[in-house]
């Protein structure tokens, strides 16, 4: 292992006290318990957003705090979801009295904790709702399996449901939002190699040099197959193909298209990436309107990407458009 | 009779360390079928644990043991096995209530009310590859024994070797429960990790329980 790092165990915490010096505009933040706060938390009267989920998937969660997307961001251990504490500490204080979203990925491990820290919210009398994200097709929904993960598609709902909170909708509103978006929200992930968890000092797995692992989580479990590498364009094929199925999208529609770096892709194949998926698009009649492309959901230094599409109407496209003011994604303010 | 709080403590303390000496090999099994994770979480849950025990008054149940147990772990461990074993021994707790000494039938009891706790949270069966694979033989052998007349010590000897078989038991399976269940088939060959831990610290209530037991008295010895 080689990375740069001073204890394992201090990872996260001086991982997020950086992150508040470098952007004290935006946030504040908390090392006892560990979250992160937009600036000026609470705001009297909008709905706050907190999402969280173990470390190790930078600028997911708490590079999208800030003006028009998350209040709060709680980020755990690396790969491990936090507890129920510092998700009630961050739940209390950005009450601004509208009611709280939390947002949470379908990993069983933050499912549990933030069910458990919604239900000690209640109790304090706060209005808390649950969306859970799981845009990921790789995994068949079914009683067989956790069913499907939150994946990258959790920029999308975290962006366009911190716009309806910014614009003033209430709770159930910006609830039924953020399920919509999930609703229309796919994503397929692949990897090229294994990210290596600070504390395990190891890869999390082994690929061999000409391998990849089609269907990955974020962090690196494996979905669908292990195949032999193949040229960019194959691979954007092979992961549009359950995608575009899955919904299924059709002739006609507008859509988003996100293609996600994993951390240790270069942006220049993440392009190569993109331009194959929207030549695919473009060939089923399908509109790419709106556009994402970068490191948003890592999984630490693992080699890899995913795509993810989005269907939007003029209300997501009018919401996905709105001022957004955080680390890692900023227009229009 | 004489498992009381003594017991619970030397339990708790041998199990923490039983979790730090296992650490490496929990993160590898875990690495294998998961994300490497429970061994480091488990470590720092137990040792957070060790930090509060010393806090519990002079006076204390095995209760009130089990309980500091229970939500130190939810506040520290994180991931799925925080709120599932935190929960067991939160089930626990309420179980042996104020009792200040435990029998076999309380043993049994409650141990059945932490499996229970643990299936309430993670709605997971015997068979899904998961920690209940280790618990529900436990229970089932401690309530055996307990039919059987034996005494407390071998009641939870006959969990701990239980609860072992059952972690060995899942290494065939594959995983219907979390993150473990998105390998398919490739889980198969692979012991699962919150079943391998639960077997450690079941079996660390057997053996402090055999190193603290003194007979009721006019037992035969």
């Amino acid at each position: 292992m080689k990375k740069i790092i001073n204890d394992p165990k201090d990872v996260v915490t001086e991982s997020v006290a950086g992150f508040g010096a470098a952007h004290p505009d935006l946030v504040t933040i908390s090392l006892d318990p560990v979250y992160i706060l937009r600036v000026d938390e609470p705001v009297k009267g909008k709905v706050a957003l907190v999402s969280g989920g173990g470390g190790g998937h930078e600028p997911l969660h708490g590079g999208f705090v800030g003006f028009g997307m998350l209040d709060a961001a709680v980020p755990g251990p690396i790969f491990t979801s936090p507890t129920p504490d510092p998700i009630l500490a961050a739940t209390i204080a950005v009450d601004g009295g509208a009611g709280v979203l939390h947002i949470v990925k379908n990993y069983t491990g933050d499912v549990l904790n933030f069910e458990t820290a919604a239900d000690l919210a209640a109790a304090e009398g706060i209005d808390v709702r649950t969306v859970i994200v799981d845009d990921d097709v790789a995994v068949k929904d079914s009683t067989w399996t956790a069913g499907r993960r939150g994946v990258a598609g959790t920029v999308l709902v975290e962006k366009i449901a911190g716009a309806a909170a910014e614009r003033g909708d209430d709770l159930d509103a910006v609830a039924a939002v953020a399920t919509k978006v999930n609703a229309q929200t796919r994503t397929l992930g692949i990897a090229l190699t294994a990210p290596t968890v600070p504390h395990a000092g190891e890869p999390s797995f082994t690929l061999d040099e000409d391998e990849i692992e089609i269907g990955i989580g974020i962090h690196g479990e494996p979905g669908r197959e292990r195949i032999k590498l193949e040229p960019a364009d194959a691979i954007v094929d092979r992961m549009l193909e359950p995608i575009l199925e899955d919904l299924p999208f059709a002739s006609g529609d507008s859509v988003l298209l996100f293609v996600n770096g994993m951390g240790g892709t270069p942006l220049v194949e993440l392009y190569i990436m993109f331009r194959r998926a929207a030549e695919v698009l473009a060939a089923q009649g399908i509109t790419v309107t709106r556009t994402l492309v970068g490191n948003f959901v890592t999984s630490l230094e693992m080699q890899g990407a995913s795509i993810t599409v989005l269907k939007l109407d003029d209300e997501l496209t009018g919401l996905w458009d709105a001022p957004v003011q955080t680390a890692a994604l900023r227009w229009g303010r | 009779m004489s498992l009381g709080i003594t017991w619970v403590r030397d339990w708790v303390t041998e199990s923490a360390r039983v979790v730090a000496e296992h650490r490496v090999e929990l993160i590898t099994l875990d690495r294998e079928i998961g994300d490497g994770d429970h061994g480091e979480n488990l470590d720092r849950g137990f040792s957070a644990v060790m930090a509060k025990l010393g806090d519990l008054p002079p006076d204390a149940v095995p209760g009130d043991a089990l309980k500091l147990v229970a939500t130190t772990l939810i506040s520290t461990v994180g991931g799925a096995s925080g709120p599932l074993l935190g929960t067991a021994y939160l089930k626990a707790s309420v179980a042996v209530g104020k009792e200040p000494e435990l029998d076999g039938a309380a043993l049994v009891a409650m141990l059945t009310a932490a499996r229970d706790g643990a299936v309430l949270r993670g709605k997971a069966e015997v068979g899904d590859k998961t920690m209940i694979d280790s618990w529900t033989p436990a229970v089932d052998a401690a309530a055996a024994a307990l039919a059987d007349g034996r005494n407390e010590v071998e009641i939870l000897q006959a969990a701990a070797d239980a609860a072992a078989a059952g972690a060995e038991s899942t290494e065939p399976l594959i995983a219907h429960k979390g993150r473990a269940s998105y390998l398919g088939e490739r889980a198969i060959g692979h012991r699962d990790p919150g079943a391998q831990s639960s077997a450690l610290i079941i079996r660390a209530a057997a053996d402090t329980a055999a190193a603290d037991f003194v007979p009721a008295a006019g037992s035969e010895n």
